[in-house]
């Protein structure tokens, strides 16, 4: 890790300043992506701005179907919050199934969006629960915030204040994980609206990170069932291919966990 | 036995430090002030090394020194050398290249140390390595062997033409190829043995300290042997003369074999200490450890196996491709070779053995022994290869072995090795009884039902471990000799001190030494202290590899136990005034058979060093000292059965049971041998189903971290059902064979056999990946469609 300047923030606007006049500045909020990158010397901020004294900025919120989750609330915090568990229990699972205690007790929902890994689980979920992000500054669309490998809607200096969905009628998540890191390889989120709209998304397994499938999303729409995902022909066109495993394998993955989120769900 | 003596389940003294965190490990220690070392290493695969300019560097607050390597073998410094000489099968010499500790004219894989800058921190270390900018001419690389055998291939070292290092065979070819044209049946397959990175928990360090009053020098290092490193580092590499150098290798972390090496590290950090008069510390980070610690296995082997119209096997041919890395590391060629072909027999009894083994260099990390070294890829060649035959032949898999099996010992093999003592059918036996070899049918039929494939496989495993007799692996190359030394000093209040060459690093030597000690005597083992580690204090050793300290280690410990108590004896019956014969040693005391008449055991050694009533003639004090060499090696074998249950939609591979029949002579500690034989299991199953050293086509490390490595985890294994049938080695004193390495050898034969009796497809390498069982699956099920 390279010499820095390290800042602990008091409020959003406080952050947002000392971020402003840093010259090469970063936020911090669990710091399990940051931490690592900077210890093996692949990022080099000069300053670091610490969002984790900010009050108001962790915690969950459940009023009907309505769900907000702070930026800066641990994925621990998401796998065991009760509230959560009611009405999206999907949600809950996958968070606890993100690393270990260590990094679920330290990791933050903001921080993992923010950094948007291709292979995080929660871009899968927040894509298929059409959340809202809501930043210091407006509200994104899931739909247009995750924007391709470690890429956000989000501008330079702009905070992640909370995220917000509304619990759909069902909702399932299936993840199979990397058998080295243990993100996913694949996962995908199956989330059935009220009105019956159905939304997919896949994580790990898109040359361009998290993406929603078209052909999954009509087949579960029309049949909510663990065999009609198995009749959706899964292209591997636009898949990523790595030492792990090739295109093939994870499109025959995004059927798979897809039976298996609808199961789940 | 005694509660604390051979066989007993005595919890490990040393475990108290390790696990409260008091373990004194390299990197605790911290001398007067400390420097730091950084090493500036080749980002390129292959590379001429143009220029070096360190002007940058050398400005850097808290820079000693930024040193390179025209300037270490200006002063002197030796190449590093591979220890054991084979060579080719038309005579000549292995083709060994140049490998300096600091890269003078060319670099040769990712990693590969070019530089060395000393700082008065770490930081301020690393932060001068990033300065020194070096200019290189980029070269082609190669990385597997293979290919770097194939015409035109980049050429790594200038004297090893065609990259080959040497063209060795073994066993009689025409035989081999007589036998195999009058088989009723050949099966042939091509095998592939994965590149594995060792991972022990705890990374290489070393501290050089160079004392300038004394012109003498202290190494602190993670070594499995500090003696070999002492001797090489003065004889080979010219750092300093032995008498003037020290090595102490404290607690160590794990080292699977890839602590016995002496690294360009260890002989820079020396080299450093002395230039820059100050003590030189190095860590590797867990970055620098998987680009950097030698890797284990990479064979690529095709084999043709014969049986007669009787399944008795007739003859077997092998040929295999063995990658050595970049540079030959210390016990590289023997790998392949000695520790491999050697034990191509298995547990069978063949007439007619040939195996071809070229060895070459690549563009990659050394490659050495690594827990097993040569005869897990023996093993996995042998049962993979009987398996497959059994399977092609129509016959029980387990009825093959047995009608192959050796029978009578002792059984000269076609391959050197003489296997002195076994009972592979009481192991196979037990094995299959454990495992309900004969449920699994309907064990099959049920896991059907949920969708699952369940497939059973075998591995009856063979290898040779307590290397070994000094002159036969003298005559087949081996720089050094593999005895042991011990020195047993009986203090005058009675407690023992026992020196040993061998050396702990994570194998329970503190306790399993002191429970032979203590039976031997009758004593509590809190009165034995185990010494270790420090080439000041063991008078010499060879060190800890190849489940040596057993069968070598102690039995020198017994040899030098032997001598004090003949003079214990001696001792004790002058003073009581009997015959030594009527003498009985029990209960911490030295007892006239069948009276009250006796000293106590720390009386007799009160009397050794006041002596002043010692027999005529008898030398005061109770210390001896031995030297053991072995008479052979031994072979620990056994059978391993594994069940696995695959999911067919995305190939995940879940072990559902895993027996395993272990012979390994005489147990000292049942707990310790359980925990070797848990441990070696699990890297085995890290092996066949997880780990994986992944190259790009330039030689650029792709499986760098644990991110992309991947370390078996306790979720990944089952329980292990774990049983012994013993036979004693005749070899050894306490008819000790070992078990280190078993369950790493003898483990991916039977997952893979599992797996492909699972898929119905004996084509699946090395680490099985739920990817690659998919495949293979689906390639199995296509071939069944097309019929
Ligand atoms: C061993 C290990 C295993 C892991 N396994 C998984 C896994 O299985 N699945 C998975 O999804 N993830 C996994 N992760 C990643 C983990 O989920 C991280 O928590 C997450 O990626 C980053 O969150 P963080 O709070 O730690 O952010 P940090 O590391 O602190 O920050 C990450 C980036 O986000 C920015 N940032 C942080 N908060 C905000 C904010 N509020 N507004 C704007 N920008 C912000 C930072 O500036 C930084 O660029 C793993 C991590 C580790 C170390």
């Amino acid at each position: 890790m390279y010499d820095l300047k390290y800042h602990r923030a008091t409020s959003v606007d406080d952050a947002v300043a000392k971020r402003a006049a840093a010259s090469d500045g970063q936020f911090l909020a669990g710091g399990q992506t940051l931490l690592p990158t900077m210890k093996h010397r692949l990022a080099a901020p000069s300053d670091l701005i610490d969002l984790r004294g900010i009050g108001g900025l962790a915690g969950i919120e459940v009023s009907g179907r309505n769900v907000t989750i702070g930026a800066m609330t641990t994925h621990a915090a998401v796998a065991g919050s009760a509230e959560l568990a009611k009405v999206c229990p999907a949600l809950a699972a996958l968070a606890g199934g993100i690393g270990d205690p260590a990094v679920r007790h330290q990791g933050t929902i903001g921080g993992s969006i923010a950094n948007n890994d291709p292979a995080a689980d929660y871009p899968a979920g927040l894509l298929a629960l059409a959340a809202t992000i809501s930043t210091n500054k407006r509200k994104i669309a899931a739909d247009d915030f995750f924007t391709g490998l470690f890429s956000t809607a989000l501008e330079e200096g702009e905070i992640i204040v909370s995220v917000s969905f509304e619990a759909p009628a069902q909702c399932g998540y299936a993840k199979f994980p990397n058998p080295a890191s243990r993100y996913a390889m694949t996962g995908v989120f199956v989330a059935k609206g009220g009105g019956g709209a159905v939304r997919v998304a896949v994580t790990g397994a898109g040359g361009d990170g998290v993406f929603r499938h078209d052909g999954l999303e009509k087949a579960l729409a029309a049949e909510w069932s663990a065999s009609a995902a198995d009749g959706v022909a899964i292209s591997s066109d636009g898949l990523m291919s790595d030492i792990h495993c090739d295109a093939a394998y994870r499109a025959n993955l995004i059927k798979a966990m897809a039976k298996r989120a609808v199961s789940a769900a | 036995m005694t509660e604390q003596g051979i066989g007993a389940r005595v919890l490990r003294k040393e475990d108290k430090r390790f696990i409260t965190g008091k373990g004194r490990y390299t990197d605790d220690i911290r001398n007067e002030r400390q420097a730091y070392a950084a090493f500036v290493r080749s980002p390129h695969a292959h590379a001429r090394v143009k220029g070096i300019d360190s002007a940058e560097a050398e400005k850097m607050d808290g820079v000693i020194a930024v040193l390179n390597g025209k300037q270490l073998t200006g002063d002197g410094i030796g190449n590093l050398i591979c220890g054991w000489g084979v060579s080719s099968k038309d005579g000549s010499p292995m083709n060994m290249g140049a490998w300096s500790a600091l890269a003078t004219d060319k670099v040769r894989y990712v990693g590969d140390a070019v530089v060395l800058v000393v700082a008065e921190t770490q930081a301020a270390a690393r932060a001068a390595a990033e300065a020194v900018i070096v200019d290189y001419e980029e070269l082609p690389a190669v990385v597997h062997a293979v290919d770097a055998l194939k015409k035109g291939a980049p050429q790594v070292h200038d004297n090893a033409p065609g990259n080959l290092i040497f063209d060795w065979g073994l066993g009689d070819e025409a035989a081999a190829d007589k036998a195999l044209k009058g088989a009723a049946h050949v099966t042939e397959m091509e095998i592939v043995n994965n590149r594995l990175s060792p991972n022990p928990m705890e990374p290489r360090s070393a501290i050089a300290t160079y004392d300038e009053a004394e012109d003498h020098y202290t190494l602190h290092t993670t070594s499995q042997n500090p003696h070999v490193a002492r001797l090489v580092l003065s004889a080979f590499y010219q750092v300093a003369p032995e008498h003037k150098l020290r090595v102490i290798a404290p607690d160590v972390g794990g080292g699977f074999g890839s602590k016995i090496y002496i690294y360009p590290e260890e002989i820079a950090c020396l080299w450093a200490s002395m230039k820059t008069r100050r003590s030189v510390k190095w860590t590797s980070s867990r970055s620098e450890a998987f680009m950097t610690d030698a890797h284990g296995r990479d064979h690529v082997t095709t084999a043709r196996i014969g049986f007669d119209a009787n399944n008795r096997i007739v003859g077997f041919k092998i040929d295999t491709v063995a990658n050595l890395g970049a540079y030959m590391s210390l016990f590289s060629s023997a790998v392949p070779t000695y520790l491999y072909a050697t034990l191509l027999s298995g547990q069978y009894d063949i007439a007619n053995i040939y195996c071809n083994v070229r060895t070459v260099y690549t563009n990659t990390v050394p490659v050495d022994a690594y827990r097993g070294a040569g005869r897990p890829e023996a093993c996995f060649l042998v049962e993979r290869i009987m398996e497959t035959a059994a399977r092609e032949m129509g016959v029980d898999p387990a009825e093959l072995r047995r009608a192959n099996f050796v029978k009578s010992f002792p059984h000269q093999t076609p391959v050197i090795m003489a296997y002195d003592a076994g009972d592979f059918a009481g192991n196979l036996d037990q094995a299959l009884e454990a495992a309900d070899y004969k449920g699994f049918p309907a064990r099959r039929a049920e896991a059907a039902k949920r969708g699952k494939l369940r497939g059973i496989g075998l591995a009856s495993y063979i290898e040779a471990c307590g290397i070994a007799p000094s002159a036969a692996v003298g005559s087949l190359g081996a720089g050094v000799g593999l005895w042991e030394s011990a020195e047993v000093r009986v203090n005058p209040v009675g407690t023992i001190e026992v020196l040993t060459g061998s050396h702990s690093h994570g194998q329970g030597h503190e306790t399993t030494f002191a429970q032979v000690v203590a039976d031997r005597f009758d004593l509590p083992i809190e009165n034995i202290q185990i010494v270790h580690g420090d080439t000041d204090k063991v008078q010499f050793g060879m060190g800890t590899y190849g489940s040596r300290s057993g069968p070598v280690g102690l039995s020198a410990i017994v040899k030098a136990l032997d001598k004090v108590e003949a003079k214990v004896r001696k001792i004790a019956a002058h003073v009581l005034e009997v015959s030594e014969d009527d003498l009985v040693i029990e209960n911490g005391q030295v007892k006239v058979a069948g009276t009250d008449r006796a000293m106590a055991w720390h009386e007799v050694g009160l009397a050794a060093y006041t002596a002043h009533n010692l027999p005529a003639g008898m030398e005061p004090g109770l210390k001896e000292g031995a030297f053991y060499d072995p008479t052979n090696f031994t072979f620990p074998a056994g059978t391993y059965v594994c069940e696995v249950e695959v999911d067919p939609e995305t190939g995940t591979t879940e072990i559902v049971q895993f027996v395993a029949s272990d012979d390994f002579g005489t147990i000292i500690n049942p707990m310790i041998v359980e925990g070797q034989v848990h441990g070696g299991i699990a890297q085995g199953v890290g092996q066949a189903m997880l780990e994986n050293v992944v190259y790009d086509a330039d030689g650029q490390l792709l499986s760098a971290s644990y991110m992309d490595y991947a370390m078996p985890r306790a979720d990944d294994l089952p329980s292990f059902a774990i049983h012994h049938h013993s036979t004693k080695s005749p070899s050894n004193p306490l008819g000790l064979k070992g078990c280190g390495e078993a369950g790493a050898i003898g483990s991916p034969p039977a997952i893979i056999n599992a797996i492909t009796d699972a898929i119905g497809n004996n084509d699946l390498d090395m680490p099985a990946t739920p990817p690659r069982v998919w495949a293979a699956l689906n390639a199995a099920s296509a071939k069944i469609a097309a019929e």
